[in-house]
């Protein structure tokens, strides 16, 4: 999981490795640190962004800690669903009730159908969409795919899948 | 240089093409007999080549009603058989006897039919050991590419992860007039009819057979699985719309049929796909493309005409020559 927080410190020495400290433990990794020092400003705090990569559950546990040394989270941002992949369906998507094909993506909890695209060339032809996939890692997108794909069977609807990489 | 006699069984686009080449270049091979569904000669010392063209074109057969292709593949005139007749898919004769009964009879054999080859791989390739002789079959696959030489000899030591292609000529042209020229599905077929890059039924193609057959092809001959056509997990073209080639195109990427094989998967599939741009197995028109993935050496991707006679007479002279390499002289 992907995870931007805005924080707010006290300017001093060290501050800012006890903060990134729990994060390393708890086997989070850091992505950026980026510093915004305003050399105007009077005040002796200072405010970091941080954007880390959380194992799943771990983010309360950091945010407790991070509290506990007196730090102040301004925001906290989660990028949760960092994969996407476009397919492509052709077949009577609209007549096989296309809110409910995306419903059943959208109702997996690890999935969503961030885009779509139709094109519907006469009444009563086969449309073609295509239809773009979010999720938070590669393991959900392929059974993600693979719910599409059983529900695509059932409603007779032709799935094209992007040749995946192998490595 | 000792050189080895060839019978050619089958005068077709391939038969024909093999000829031309034997006339055309200097090989160490001699065309002893030849035949098609019709007559055959036989002549120990080398048939002319001008005579079967001519007779072919008068007759309708390049050879004599009296002989016929049985009678070559029992004779002793030839030590290596190329058999490129004209075969039934469904039980692959009437190659499968002549090339059972040739190696039989210790010779060997090369060929471009991929009825057998699907059907009975394990059995043939079994029965060649046996005799200590060779099935050869590069014509199979991909036309001129050689796939199945580089896979056999020249990624030796390499574990072979997985294979991705697109294998069939006719379903890539169709694909590819869709997208140029936003022809329909129908349109596009008609026109691969008219140029001869489709036939009269085109289903054996656009529905991906051809494309799973071959798929077993190289499945069999890199993994020594068994796998027969309803293995296979097939998928064809025939319902793709131009819209859903447009909104690939909208991504910058284009559909193509494309034929897989991850044995750690499990999976055979013929199916259509969504390809980026860049990517270096969009080919366009008629060719064919491999990639091979493998532990060493990365991977490899092969590009190249698919069919076409000189193109797949390329493949059966290769054979014949390799075999002669490793043969000539032997007792």
């Amino acid at each position: 999981m992907q995870v931007s927080m805005k924080l707010e410190m006290k300017d001093t020495p060290g501050q800012l490795v006890r903060v990134l400290e729990p994060i390393s433990l708890c086997g989070g990794n850091i992505i950026a640190v980026i510093h915004q020092r305003d050399p105007e400003s009077e005040s002796d705090t200072l405010d970091v962004q941080i954007v880390l990569d959380l194992p799943a559950g771990r983010l309360p546990a950091v945010v407790d800690q991070i509290k506990v040394l007196g730090v102040n989270i301004l925001r906290i941002d989660e990028e949760r669903l960092l994969h996407k992949q476009s397919l492509i369906m052709i077949g009577h998507i609209m007549h096989t009730d296309i809110s409910d094909t995306v419903d059943q993506i959208d109702r997996t909890g690890y999935a969503e159908v961030s885009e779509l695209s139709l094109k519907m060339p006469a009444i009563n032809e086969r449309s073609s969409a295509r239809i773009t996939l979010r999720t938070a890692n590669r393991k959900d997108m392929e059974n993600a795919v693979a719910l599409l794909r059983k529900v695509a069977a059932r409603k007779e609807l032709l799935i094209i899948e992007p040749l995946e990489e192998m490595t | 240089m000792k050189t080895m006699r060839v019978a050619l069984l089958g005068f077709g686009s391939v038969g024909q093409g093999v000829v031309r080449v034997l006339g055309e270049k200097d090989l160490p091979l001699t065309l002893s007999a030849i035949a098609d569904s019709k007559g055959g000669v036989i002549d120990d010392g080398g048939i002319s080549i001008t005579e079967a063209f001519s007779r072919k074109e008068k007759t309708g057969s390049c050879g004599k009603p009296k002989v016929t292709a049985m009678d070559i593949v029992r004779s002793n005139a030839y030590d290596i058989l190329v058999e490129v007749t004209p075969t039934n898919m469904a039980t692959g004769e009437p190659a499968l006897t002549h090339i059972r009964t040739a190696l039989e009879l210790g010779r060997h054999v090369v060929t471009s039919n991929k009825g057998p080859v699907a059907l009975a791989h394990r059995e043939l390739i079994a029965l060649a050991t046996k005799k200590g002789v060779e099935l050869r079959y590069e014509a199979t696959v991909c036309g001129a590419i050689p796939i199945i030489k580089t896979l056999r000899d020249g990624l030796l030591g390499n574990e072979v992860k997985a294979l991705f292609g697109v294998m069939n000529g006719t379903c890539n042209y169709i694909l590819t007039r869709m997208e140029d020229e936003g022809l329909t599905y129908d349109q596009a077929l008609g026109e691969a009819q008219e140029m001869g890059y489709a036939e009269k039924d085109p289903t054996y193609d656009v529905k991906g057979l051809d494309t799973a057959i071959k798929l077993i092809i190289l499945a069999n001959t890199v993994w020594g699985m068994d796998a027969k056509l309803g293995d296979v997990d097939v998928t064809g073209i025939d319902l793709i719309t131009p819209q859903a080639i447009q909104l690939a195109l909208d991504e910058e990427a284009a559909i193509r049929l494309i034929g897989e094989a991850i044995p750690s998967r499990n999976l055979l599939r013929v199916s259509p796909r969504i390809i980026p741009r860049n990517h270096p197995l969009l080919v366009e028109g008629t060719l064919n493309a491999v990639t091979v993935v493998t532990d060493l050496a990365g991977e490899l991707t092969f590009i190249g005409k698919g069919a076409g006679s000189i193109e797949t007479a390329s493949a059966v002279i290769g054979d014949l020559l390799s075999i002669r390499e490793q043969y000539a002289g032997r007792p």
